[in-house]
């Protein structure tokens, strides 16, 4: 499968998902700021792409789990350096590099992009 | 006890799909109030949308908690889809068929179809399809948030054992 045609199944799945409009959904667009995604929307996003692509997602691998649920990792509202080493090595998918110049814990969720989903999705089809 | 939008399972194949029947009947008060006479106008009961996507939503999370023999808490996280093209008038029977699309250890998603039995003189009547609700389902203790709850199932309460046993699906 093409990067295109992944690309045209990704956008087609969030248009269902989020019930936008097709014109809206770009590579650079953000799925929460932009999109209007909020917090199960992303549940949703992971079911319809197992589904559409037949890959397995494993929680954690796509979208960072909770990290509130390790003190040690933020601090003042904002992910410590051990914590931005650990997401980044989990989601090697994901350009954190405008987020981490000041990376607020509660803006983590802005980095995930359409093009986010496009890079994870070619990556689990190349490695399957 | 709890309010129950379906009064009886009529089939289920396990982690597949499950069919539900509801009965609207004028004795329902709420039908008395959706909606009544003002001025002119005269009464129209009609089984409100909302009742009908959580008449969808327990056949559906019915069929979800099944698949896990009831040990999962499957709450309602998302409706995708809610679509209807006519009314659910007093009389009329509403049919359920939840259909699972994804299940894994964190929820489900279901597909839904609506069909409407119009009574026939010697009350029996051909299902025709009215319109479709497509449900996301979320297996509580499992959630993303990584929030706990309580230990014991309190989706699953009497009322809906009552109902899988009225319906010959338990024992």
């Amino acid at each position: 499968m093409t990067r295109d045609e992944i690309y045209a199944k990704v956008k087609d799945l969030l248009v269902d998902a989020l019930a936008v409009d097709d014109e809206d959904v770009t590579p650079t667009a953000r799925l929460t700021a932009d999109l209007g995604a909020e917090s199960i929307d992303f549940l949703d996003i992971v079911f319809k792409l197992q589904q559409t692509f037949g890959i397995q997602i494993p929680q954690g691998e796509l979208f960072p789990e909770n990290l509130s649920q390790h003190a040690n990792l933020i601090k003042d509202g904002k992910v410590t350096p051990e914590g931005i080493a650990m997401i980044k090595s989990k989601l090697p998918h994901v350009d954190f590099s405008a987020w981490e110049k000041d990376p607020v814990a509660k803006k983590l969720a802005e980095v995930f992009t359409v093009e986010t989903l496009v890079r994870y999705v070619e990556r689990k089809i190349a490695a399957k | 006890m709890r309010w129950m939008w379906i009064d009886r399972i009529v089939e289920l194949q396990p982690r597949e799909r499950l069919v539900a029947v509801k009965h609207v009947s004028l004795a329902e008060e709420h039908l008395h109030d959706h909606f009544p006479q003002r001025g002119d106008r005269p009464a129209f009961p009609v089984m409100p949308m909302s009742l009908i996507v959580e008449g969808m939503a327990q056949s559906a999370g019915i069929l979800v908690g099944h698949a896990e023999e009831f040990r999962e808490k499957v709450i309602l996280a998302k409706v995708g889809k809610a679509e209807m093209s006519r009314e659910a008038t007093p009389g009329c029977t509403l049919r359920y068929t939840a259909t699972i699309t994804h299940l894994d250890s964190v929820g489900a998603s279901t597909k839904g179809l609506i069909e409407l039995i119009e009574p026939s003189p010697t009350g029996g009547g051909t299902p025709e399809p009215v319109g479709a609700i497509d449900l996301m389902f979320s297996h509580l203790d499992n959630n993303m948030g990584g929030q706990k709850f309580p230990e014991w199932n309190f989706v699953f309460s009497e009322s809906f054992r009552t109902l899988l046993r009225s319906s010959g699906i338990t024992t």
